[in-house]
Protein backbone atom coordinates (compact mmCIF):
# COMPACT_ATOMS: atom_id res chain seq x y z
CA UNK A 1 0.00 0.00 0.00
CA UNK A 2 1.60 3.21 -0.92
CA UNK A 3 0.28 6.73 0.32
CA UNK A 4 0.03 9.69 -2.21
CA UNK A 5 -2.23 12.54 -2.68
CA UNK A 6 -4.36 10.94 -5.30
CA UNK A 7 -4.84 7.50 -2.96
CA UNK A 8 -6.31 10.14 -0.37
CA UNK A 9 -8.27 11.77 -2.78
CA UNK A 10 -9.76 8.18 -4.00
CA UNK A 11 -10.46 6.65 -0.76
CA UNK A 12 -11.83 10.31 0.51
CA UNK A 13 -14.81 9.34 -2.62
CA UNK A 14 -14.85 5.77 -2.16
CA UNK A 15 -15.72 5.63 1.43
CA UNK A 16 -12.09 5.19 2.82
CA UNK A 17 -12.38 1.42 2.38
CA UNK A 18 -9.20 0.80 0.97
CA UNK A 19 -7.28 0.91 3.86
CA UNK A 20 -5.89 -1.96 4.92
CA UNK A 21 -3.16 -2.81 7.91
CA UNK A 22 0.36 -0.99 7.31
CA UNK A 23 1.99 -4.10 8.09
CA UNK A 24 1.16 -8.21 8.09
CA UNK A 25 0.76 -10.34 11.64
CA UNK A 26 2.35 -13.78 10.56
CA UNK A 27 3.07 -16.73 12.86
CA UNK A 28 6.31 -16.93 13.59
CA UNK A 29 8.45 -19.25 11.72
CA UNK A 30 10.58 -22.27 12.82
CA UNK A 31 13.86 -20.45 11.14
CA UNK A 32 15.25 -17.11 9.90
CA UNK A 33 18.34 -15.79 8.24
CA UNK A 34 18.28 -13.45 11.15
CA UNK A 35 16.44 -12.48 14.19
CA UNK A 36 16.16 -9.29 15.40
CA UNK A 37 15.59 -8.89 19.51
CA UNK A 38 13.39 -5.99 20.00
CA UNK A 39 10.38 -3.88 18.17
CA UNK A 40 11.62 -0.92 18.69
CA UNK A 41 13.00 2.26 16.61
CA UNK A 42 16.43 0.57 16.19
CA UNK A 43 15.83 -2.76 15.78
CA UNK A 44 12.43 -1.39 13.14
CA UNK A 45 15.39 0.20 11.14
CA UNK A 46 17.56 -2.40 11.92
CA UNK A 47 15.62 -4.91 9.93
CA UNK A 48 14.51 -2.21 7.85
CA UNK A 49 18.27 -1.43 6.16
CA UNK A 50 19.07 -5.08 6.35
CA UNK A 51 16.25 -5.74 4.22
CA UNK A 52 16.51 -2.05 1.13
CA UNK A 53 20.58 -2.01 1.38
CA UNK A 54 21.94 -5.52 2.54
CA UNK A 55 19.09 -7.69 0.35
CA UNK A 56 18.29 -9.62 3.76
CA UNK A 57 14.89 -10.74 3.84
CA UNK A 58 14.25 -13.53 5.97
CA UNK A 59 14.45 -11.61 9.16
CA UNK A 60 12.08 -11.59 11.56
CA UNK A 61 11.71 -8.79 14.56
CA UNK A 62 10.75 -10.43 17.63
CA UNK A 63 8.87 -7.45 20.03
CA UNK A 64 7.40 -8.84 23.53
CA UNK A 65 4.93 -5.69 23.41
CA UNK A 66 3.39 -4.11 20.32
CA UNK A 67 5.01 -1.50 17.98
CA UNK A 68 5.58 1.57 19.54
CA UNK A 69 4.94 0.74 22.82
CA UNK A 70 8.36 0.90 24.48
CA UNK A 71 10.80 4.03 23.91
CA UNK A 72 9.78 4.81 20.68
CA UNK A 73 6.94 5.91 21.59
CA UNK A 74 8.04 7.70 25.13
CA UNK A 75 10.80 9.76 23.67
CA UNK A 76 10.81 13.90 23.30
CA UNK A 77 11.17 13.53 19.74
CA UNK A 78 14.86 15.38 19.12
CA UNK A 79 16.75 15.04 16.05
CA UNK A 80 20.21 16.86 15.90
CA UNK A 81 23.49 16.24 15.05
CA UNK A 82 25.62 18.41 17.40
CA UNK A 83 27.99 15.91 19.05
CA UNK A 84 31.78 16.84 19.64
CA UNK A 85 34.18 13.82 19.55
CA UNK A 86 35.21 11.26 16.72
CA UNK A 87 32.78 8.38 16.30
CA UNK A 88 29.69 10.31 17.60
CA UNK A 89 30.08 13.23 14.99
CA UNK A 90 30.60 10.76 11.80
CA UNK A 91 27.47 8.83 13.55
CA UNK A 92 25.15 11.21 14.01
CA UNK A 93 26.04 12.98 10.65
CA UNK A 94 25.03 10.00 9.18
CA UNK A 95 21.90 9.58 11.09
CA UNK A 96 20.59 13.25 10.59
CA UNK A 97 20.89 12.70 6.87
CA UNK A 98 19.34 9.47 6.67
CA UNK A 99 16.48 11.29 8.54
CA UNK A 100 16.27 14.14 5.95
CA UNK A 101 15.33 11.47 3.23
CA UNK A 102 13.43 9.31 5.50
CA UNK A 103 9.89 10.40 4.51
CA UNK A 104 10.24 9.71 0.76
CA UNK A 105 12.00 6.49 1.57
CA UNK A 106 9.58 5.23 3.73
CA UNK A 107 6.35 6.80 1.84
CA UNK A 108 5.17 8.06 5.22
CA UNK A 109 5.15 11.65 6.47
CA UNK A 110 7.12 11.17 10.19
CA UNK A 111 6.48 15.21 10.30
CA UNK A 112 10.13 15.55 10.56
CA UNK A 113 10.54 19.56 11.22
CA UNK A 114 13.94 21.07 10.89
CA UNK A 115 13.06 23.98 13.21
CA UNK A 116 16.59 23.99 14.62
CA UNK A 117 18.27 23.77 17.82
CA UNK A 118 19.52 26.11 20.09
CA UNK A 119 21.61 25.21 22.93
CA UNK A 120 21.76 28.23 25.74
CA UNK A 121 25.37 29.33 27.07
CA UNK A 122 25.70 31.34 30.12
CA UNK A 123 28.80 32.55 30.83
CA UNK A 124 32.23 33.11 28.66
CA UNK A 125 34.04 30.20 29.19
CA UNK A 126 30.69 28.09 27.91
CA UNK A 127 30.76 30.15 25.24
CA UNK A 128 34.14 29.00 24.38
CA UNK A 129 33.15 25.31 24.83
CA UNK A 130 30.14 26.04 22.27
CA UNK A 131 32.50 27.86 19.95
CA UNK A 132 34.62 24.61 20.18
CA UNK A 133 31.62 21.99 19.68
CA UNK A 134 30.31 24.74 16.94
CA UNK A 135 34.10 24.11 15.22
CA UNK A 136 33.94 20.29 15.76
CA UNK A 137 29.83 20.13 14.13
CA UNK A 138 31.13 22.23 10.77
CA UNK A 139 34.41 20.23 10.72
CA UNK A 140 31.89 16.99 10.62
CA UNK A 141 29.77 18.93 7.51
CA UNK A 142 27.32 19.66 9.24
CA UNK A 143 25.64 23.41 10.66
CA UNK A 144 26.41 25.37 13.52
CA UNK A 145 26.02 28.85 14.03
CA UNK A 146 27.39 30.75 17.47
CA UNK A 147 24.35 32.80 18.74
CA UNK A 148 25.17 36.25 20.57
CA UNK A 149 22.02 37.44 22.71
CA UNK A 150 20.23 39.44 20.49
CA UNK A 151 20.39 36.26 18.19
CA UNK A 152 18.57 33.98 20.92
CA UNK A 153 16.05 36.94 21.54
CA UNK A 154 15.07 36.71 18.06
CA UNK A 155 14.44 33.38 18.16
CA UNK A 156 12.94 33.45 21.91
CA UNK A 157 11.99 36.73 23.01
CA UNK A 158 10.45 34.89 26.16
CA UNK A 159 13.52 33.45 28.02
CA UNK A 160 14.64 35.48 31.11
CA UNK A 161 17.87 36.42 29.47
CA UNK A 162 18.72 38.81 32.85
CA UNK A 163 18.51 36.14 34.91
CA UNK A 164 20.27 36.39 38.12
CA UNK A 165 22.23 33.21 38.20
CA UNK A 166 22.19 31.97 34.80
CA UNK A 167 22.17 34.96 32.49
CA UNK A 168 21.74 33.99 28.76
CA UNK A 169 25.16 35.23 26.85
CA UNK A 170 24.43 33.23 24.11
CA UNK A 171 23.55 29.88 21.64
CA UNK A 172 24.84 27.46 20.14
CA UNK A 173 22.10 27.22 17.04
CA UNK A 174 21.94 24.07 14.69
CA UNK A 175 19.19 24.51 12.32
CA UNK A 176 19.52 21.57 10.70
CA UNK A 177 18.02 19.93 14.23
CA UNK A 178 14.33 19.68 14.81
CA UNK A 179 11.53 17.18 16.12
CA UNK A 180 10.00 14.49 14.05
CA UNK A 181 6.67 12.23 14.98
CA UNK A 182 7.93 9.49 17.04
CA UNK A 183 5.33 7.23 16.27
CA UNK A 184 5.11 7.67 12.75
CA UNK A 185 8.97 6.61 12.60
CA UNK A 186 8.46 3.09 14.25
CA UNK A 187 5.35 2.75 12.42
CA UNK A 188 7.17 3.60 9.07
CA UNK A 189 10.20 1.32 9.28
CA UNK A 190 7.85 -1.75 10.64
CA UNK A 191 5.43 -0.92 7.27
CA UNK A 192 8.28 -0.48 5.64
CA UNK A 193 10.71 -3.71 6.54
CA UNK A 194 7.21 -5.81 6.39
CA UNK A 195 6.76 -4.41 2.49
CA UNK A 196 10.05 -6.41 1.60
CA UNK A 197 9.27 -8.97 3.63
CA UNK A 198 10.57 -8.69 6.93
CA UNK A 199 7.87 -10.54 9.48
CA UNK A 200 6.84 -8.21 12.58
CA UNK A 201 6.20 -11.20 15.57
CA UNK A 202 4.68 -8.64 18.30
CA UNK A 203 3.43 -10.23 21.94
CA UNK A 204 6.70 -12.55 21.62
CA UNK A 205 8.81 -12.77 24.20
CA UNK A 206 12.53 -14.13 24.04
CA UNK A 207 13.06 -16.03 26.86
CA UNK A 208 16.23 -18.10 26.40
CA UNK A 209 19.08 -17.79 23.79
CA UNK A 210 20.19 -20.89 22.72
CA UNK A 211 24.19 -21.60 22.40
CA UNK A 212 26.28 -24.54 21.36
CA UNK A 213 29.68 -24.58 21.68
CA UNK A 214 30.24 -20.35 21.45
CA UNK A 215 27.91 -20.11 18.01
CA UNK A 216 24.31 -18.98 18.47
CA UNK A 217 21.90 -21.26 17.11
CA UNK A 218 18.52 -19.75 17.90
CA UNK A 219 16.22 -18.48 20.57
CA UNK A 220 13.38 -19.55 22.46
CA UNK A 221 10.32 -17.85 22.65
CA UNK A 222 6.68 -17.26 24.49
CA UNK A 223 5.32 -18.55 21.06
CA UNK A 224 8.08 -21.49 20.21
CA UNK A 225 11.93 -21.94 19.48
CA UNK A 226 12.95 -20.06 16.09
CA UNK A 227 16.53 -21.09 14.62
CA UNK A 228 18.47 -18.29 13.27
CA UNK A 229 22.39 -18.10 12.45
CA UNK A 230 22.45 -14.39 13.44
CA UNK A 231 20.57 -12.62 16.37
CA UNK A 232 20.83 -9.13 17.30
CA UNK A 233 20.37 -8.11 21.02
CA UNK A 234 18.40 -4.36 20.43
CA UNK A 235 16.43 -4.02 23.82
CA UNK A 236 16.90 -0.75 25.06
CA UNK A 237 16.50 -0.77 29.02
CA UNK A 238 16.05 -4.51 28.93
CA UNK A 239 19.55 -5.11 27.61
CA UNK A 240 20.98 -6.64 30.98
CA UNK A 241 18.22 -9.30 31.03
CA UNK A 242 18.49 -10.29 27.56
CA UNK A 243 22.18 -10.49 27.60
CA UNK A 244 21.85 -12.52 30.44
CA UNK A 245 20.22 -15.35 28.35
CA UNK A 246 23.33 -15.52 26.46
CA UNK A 247 25.62 -15.63 29.54
CA UNK A 248 26.34 -11.77 28.87
CA UNK A 249 27.34 -9.38 31.57
CA UNK A 250 27.05 -5.45 30.02
CA UNK A 251 28.32 -1.89 31.15
CA UNK A 252 25.14 -0.82 31.05
CA UNK A 253 22.71 0.01 34.01
CA UNK A 254 19.23 1.13 33.61
CA UNK A 255 17.61 4.02 34.51
CA UNK A 256 14.25 5.78 34.56
CA UNK A 257 13.77 9.28 32.82
CA UNK A 258 10.89 11.44 32.55
CA UNK A 259 9.18 13.53 30.14
CA UNK A 260 6.79 15.79 30.45
CA UNK A 261 3.75 17.44 28.10
CA UNK A 262 1.47 20.67 28.88
CA UNK A 263 -2.09 21.15 27.49
CA UNK A 264 -1.98 22.42 24.08
CA UNK A 265 -1.30 25.98 23.56
CA UNK A 266 -1.04 28.53 20.29
CA UNK A 267 2.20 28.00 19.07
CA UNK A 268 4.94 29.81 21.13
CA UNK A 269 8.01 27.92 20.84
CA UNK A 270 9.17 27.46 17.18
CA UNK A 271 12.67 25.85 17.55
CA UNK A 272 14.14 23.60 20.38
CA UNK A 273 15.50 24.94 23.39
CA UNK A 274 18.17 23.27 25.69
CA UNK A 275 18.91 24.97 28.97
CA UNK A 276 22.10 22.89 30.20
CA UNK A 277 22.72 24.10 33.28
CA UNK A 278 19.23 23.14 34.22
CA UNK A 279 19.23 19.89 32.70
CA UNK A 280 16.24 21.18 30.79
CA UNK A 281 15.12 21.23 27.24
CA UNK A 282 11.57 22.29 25.52
CA UNK A 283 10.01 21.94 21.96
CA UNK A 284 6.38 22.57 21.32
CA UNK A 285 4.63 19.51 19.56
CA UNK A 286 2.42 19.99 16.18
CA UNK A 287 -0.63 19.96 18.52
CA UNK A 288 0.52 22.69 20.82
CA UNK A 289 1.84 20.81 23.62
CA UNK A 290 5.22 21.81 25.66
CA UNK A 291 7.70 18.55 25.07
CA UNK A 292 9.84 18.65 27.73
CA UNK A 293 11.97 17.28 30.10
CA UNK A 294 15.64 17.00 32.33
CA UNK A 295 17.93 14.57 33.93
CA UNK A 296 17.36 11.41 34.78
CA UNK A 297 15.95 10.17 38.23
CA UNK A 298 19.63 8.86 39.29
CA UNK A 299 18.74 5.75 40.77
CA UNK A 300 18.70 2.82 38.33
CA UNK A 301 15.20 1.71 37.67
CA UNK A 302 13.08 -0.56 35.32
CA UNK A 303 9.76 1.42 36.80
CA UNK A 304 8.88 3.28 33.48
CA UNK A 305 7.55 6.12 35.96
CA UNK A 306 9.60 8.42 38.18
CA UNK A 307 9.42 9.96 41.28
CA UNK A 308 8.56 14.02 42.38
CA UNK A 309 12.03 15.20 43.02
CA UNK A 310 12.87 14.98 39.38
CA UNK A 311 9.85 16.32 38.26
CA UNK A 312 10.40 19.34 40.52
CA UNK A 313 13.76 19.80 39.49
CA UNK A 314 12.89 20.21 35.71
CA UNK A 315 9.75 22.55 36.80
CA UNK A 316 11.87 24.84 38.87
CA UNK A 317 14.76 24.71 35.72
CA UNK A 318 11.38 25.61 33.60
CA UNK A 319 10.31 28.53 35.71
CA UNK A 320 13.54 29.70 35.95
CA UNK A 321 14.88 29.55 32.17
CA UNK A 322 11.17 31.11 30.90
CA UNK A 323 8.96 32.47 33.45
CA UNK A 324 5.79 32.61 31.11
CA UNK A 325 5.75 28.37 31.16
CA UNK A 326 4.39 28.88 35.00
CA UNK A 327 1.14 30.10 33.39
CA UNK A 328 0.44 26.67 31.38
CA UNK A 329 -0.49 23.61 32.71
CA UNK A 330 1.06 20.30 32.82
CA UNK A 331 -1.19 17.91 30.72
CA UNK A 332 1.00 14.63 31.62
CA UNK A 333 4.44 12.84 32.79
CA UNK A 334 5.91 9.50 32.11
CA UNK A 335 9.02 7.37 32.35
CA UNK A 336 11.16 5.21 29.86
CA UNK A 337 14.16 3.01 31.00
CA UNK A 338 17.46 4.16 29.20
CA UNK A 339 20.24 1.90 28.91
CA UNK A 340 22.98 4.42 30.47
CA UNK A 341 26.48 3.15 29.47
CA UNK A 342 29.54 3.99 31.38
CA UNK A 343 30.81 6.99 28.66
CA UNK A 344 27.60 8.24 27.56
CA UNK A 345 28.02 6.58 24.14
CA UNK A 346 26.50 3.46 22.35
CA UNK A 347 27.45 -0.06 21.33
CA UNK A 348 27.18 -1.58 18.32
CA UNK A 349 29.64 -4.66 17.98
CA UNK A 350 30.34 -8.13 17.71
CA UNK A 351 30.06 -10.08 20.86
CA UNK A 352 32.02 -13.20 22.44
CA UNK A 353 29.54 -15.40 20.62
CA UNK A 354 29.90 -16.72 16.96
CA UNK A 355 26.49 -14.83 15.55
CA UNK A 356 25.04 -12.55 18.61
CA UNK A 357 25.52 -9.31 17.53
CA UNK A 358 24.35 -6.15 20.20
CA UNK A 359 23.39 -2.58 20.20
CA UNK A 360 22.51 -0.81 23.27
CA UNK A 361 24.25 2.19 25.16
CA UNK A 362 21.83 4.80 23.76
CA UNK A 363 21.50 6.78 27.09
CA UNK A 364 18.55 9.12 26.66
CA UNK A 365 19.36 9.87 23.00
CA UNK A 366 18.28 7.02 21.24
CA UNK A 367 15.41 8.83 18.80
CA UNK A 368 17.62 10.52 17.00
CA UNK A 369 19.83 7.34 16.12
CA UNK A 370 17.16 5.53 14.99
CA UNK A 371 18.22 5.45 11.19
CA UNK A 372 21.38 5.12 11.62
CA UNK A 373 21.78 2.71 14.24
CA UNK A 374 19.96 0.59 11.92
CA UNK A 375 21.93 1.12 8.89
CA UNK A 376 25.12 0.70 11.34
CA UNK A 377 23.75 -2.28 12.63
CA UNK A 378 22.60 -4.07 9.68
CA UNK A 379 25.52 -3.37 7.95
CA UNK A 380 27.67 -5.44 10.55
CA UNK A 381 25.45 -7.66 11.39
CA UNK A 382 25.28 -8.79 7.62
CA UNK A 383 28.98 -8.16 6.13
CA UNK A 384 30.68 -8.64 9.33
CA UNK A 385 32.32 -5.29 9.18
CA UNK A 386 31.83 -2.08 11.40
CA UNK A 387 29.80 0.80 9.16
CA UNK A 388 32.66 3.58 8.22
CA UNK A 389 30.65 5.95 10.29
CA UNK A 390 30.21 3.59 13.44
CA UNK A 391 33.64 2.16 13.89
CA UNK A 392 33.89 3.50 17.20
CA UNK A 393 31.36 1.85 18.84
CA UNK A 394 33.10 -1.21 20.20
CA UNK A 395 32.17 -3.22 23.21
CA UNK A 396 35.92 -3.58 24.32
CA UNK A 397 36.82 -0.23 24.89
CA UNK A 398 36.04 -0.06 28.93
CA UNK A 399 38.20 -3.15 29.39
CA UNK A 400 41.18 -1.45 27.39
CA UNK A 401 40.44 2.09 27.87
CA UNK A 402 41.15 2.95 24.18
CA UNK A 403 38.34 4.58 22.42
CA UNK A 404 36.04 6.16 25.36
CA UNK A 405 34.10 8.59 24.51
CA UNK A 406 32.95 10.58 26.87
CA UNK A 407 31.26 13.67 25.58
CA UNK A 408 30.77 15.13 29.18
CA UNK A 409 34.10 14.08 30.79
CA UNK A 410 32.12 12.75 34.00
CA UNK A 411 33.92 9.65 33.75
CA UNK A 412 32.89 6.19 34.29
CA UNK A 413 29.74 6.42 36.45
CA UNK A 414 26.22 5.00 34.42
CA UNK A 415 24.03 7.96 36.26
CA UNK A 416 26.76 10.42 35.36
CA UNK A 417 25.83 10.60 31.32
CA UNK B 1 10.52 7.83 47.71
CA UNK B 2 11.66 7.77 51.63
CA UNK B 3 14.93 5.99 52.59
CA UNK B 4 15.18 4.89 56.02
CA UNK B 5 18.80 6.11 56.83
CA UNK B 6 20.37 3.99 59.70
CA UNK B 7 21.03 7.14 62.20
CA UNK B 8 18.35 9.70 61.49
CA UNK B 9 15.30 7.92 60.55
CA UNK B 10 13.41 7.36 57.47
CA UNK B 11 13.80 10.63 54.94
CA UNK B 12 12.86 12.16 51.79
CA UNK B 13 14.73 11.11 48.65
CA UNK B 14 15.71 14.72 48.29
CA UNK B 15 18.85 14.80 50.91
CA UNK B 16 20.14 11.66 49.79
CA UNK B 17 22.70 11.53 46.70
CA UNK B 18 23.07 7.79 44.66
CA UNK B 19 26.07 7.15 44.21
CA UNK B 20 25.12 3.78 41.70
CA UNK B 21 25.65 0.37 42.18
CA UNK B 22 27.30 -1.14 45.53
CA UNK B 23 29.65 -3.15 43.72
CA UNK B 24 31.70 -0.17 44.28
CA UNK B 25 32.27 -1.20 48.42
CA UNK B 26 34.36 -3.96 46.49
CA UNK B 27 37.72 -2.08 45.05
CA UNK B 28 39.78 -4.37 43.65
CA UNK B 29 43.72 -4.44 44.29
CA UNK B 30 45.74 -1.68 41.99
CA UNK B 31 47.50 -4.69 40.47
CA UNK B 32 44.77 -6.51 39.92
CA UNK B 33 43.86 -7.37 36.30
CA UNK B 34 42.31 -5.07 33.84
CA UNK B 35 39.24 -7.55 33.56
CA UNK B 36 38.59 -7.36 37.11
CA UNK B 37 39.02 -3.43 36.90
CA UNK B 38 36.63 -3.38 33.75
CA UNK B 39 34.08 -5.55 36.62
CA UNK B 40 33.93 -2.92 38.78
CA UNK B 41 34.05 0.31 36.99
CA UNK B 42 31.68 -0.76 34.00
CA UNK B 43 30.22 -4.16 34.31
CA UNK B 44 26.76 -4.34 36.03
CA UNK B 45 24.21 -7.52 36.74
CA UNK B 46 21.98 -4.35 36.75
CA UNK B 47 19.04 -6.55 37.98
CA UNK B 48 14.89 -5.73 37.26
CA UNK B 49 14.43 -6.38 40.86
CA UNK B 50 16.12 -6.65 43.94
CA UNK B 51 19.25 -4.69 44.42
CA UNK B 52 21.90 -2.98 46.54
CA UNK B 53 23.33 0.75 45.58
CA UNK B 54 25.22 3.23 47.49
CA UNK B 55 23.86 6.20 48.24
CA UNK B 56 25.12 9.46 50.76
CA UNK B 57 23.05 11.51 53.23
CA UNK B 58 24.35 14.46 52.04
CA UNK B 59 21.33 16.71 53.47
CA UNK B 60 21.23 14.82 56.69
CA UNK B 61 24.45 13.02 58.49
CA UNK B 62 26.70 12.76 55.79
CA UNK B 63 26.49 9.10 55.98
CA UNK B 64 27.11 6.33 53.62
CA UNK B 65 24.65 3.76 53.35
CA UNK B 66 23.77 0.84 51.40
CA UNK B 67 19.66 0.81 50.28
CA UNK B 68 18.32 -2.43 49.81
CA UNK B 69 15.65 -1.75 47.16
CA UNK B 70 13.61 -2.86 44.01
CA UNK B 71 14.19 -1.25 40.48
CA UNK B 72 10.99 -2.45 39.24
CA UNK B 73 8.48 -1.43 42.34
CA UNK B 74 10.59 1.29 43.90
CA UNK B 75 9.69 -0.37 47.26
CA UNK B 76 12.45 0.21 49.99
CA UNK B 77 13.61 -3.21 51.68
CA UNK B 78 16.71 -1.71 53.85
CA UNK B 79 19.37 0.00 54.55
CA UNK B 80 22.90 -0.15 56.50
CA UNK B 81 25.61 1.82 56.72
CA UNK B 82 28.30 1.21 54.76
CA UNK B 83 30.88 0.25 57.36
CA UNK B 84 27.95 -2.20 58.66
CA UNK B 85 28.15 -3.38 55.26
CA UNK B 86 31.53 -3.97 54.91
CA UNK B 87 32.04 -5.84 58.12
CA UNK B 88 29.01 -7.95 57.40
CA UNK B 89 30.78 -9.32 54.53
Amino acid sequence: MRFSGWRILKEGLTGNKGWVPHWRDPEPKSEYDVLIIGGGGHGLSTAYYMARDHGITNVAVLEQGYIGGGNVGRNTTIVRANYGLPGNSEFYSHSLKLWEGMEQDLNLNTMHSQRGIINLFHSDGARDAAARRGNAMINQGDDAILLDREGVREHAPYLDFENSRFPVYGGLYHPRGGTARHDAVAWGYARGADMRGVDIIQNCEVTGIHIEHGVVKGVQTSRGAIRAKKVGIVVAGRSGQVAAMAGMTLPIESHVLQAFVSEGLKPCIDTVLTFGMGHFYISQSDKGGLVFGGDIDFYASYAARGNLPAMEHVMAAAMTLMPMIGKAKLLRSWGGIMDMSPDGSPIIDKTHIDGIFLNCGWCYGGFKAVPGSGSAFSHLMATGNYHPAATRYRLDRFRTGHGIMDEEATGSQHNLH
Amino acid sequence: MRIPCPICGTRDRREFYCQGDAVMLDRPAPDAEPEVWDGYLHLRENPAGVTRDLWYHSYGCGSWIVVTRNTVTHEILGAVLVTEAQDAA
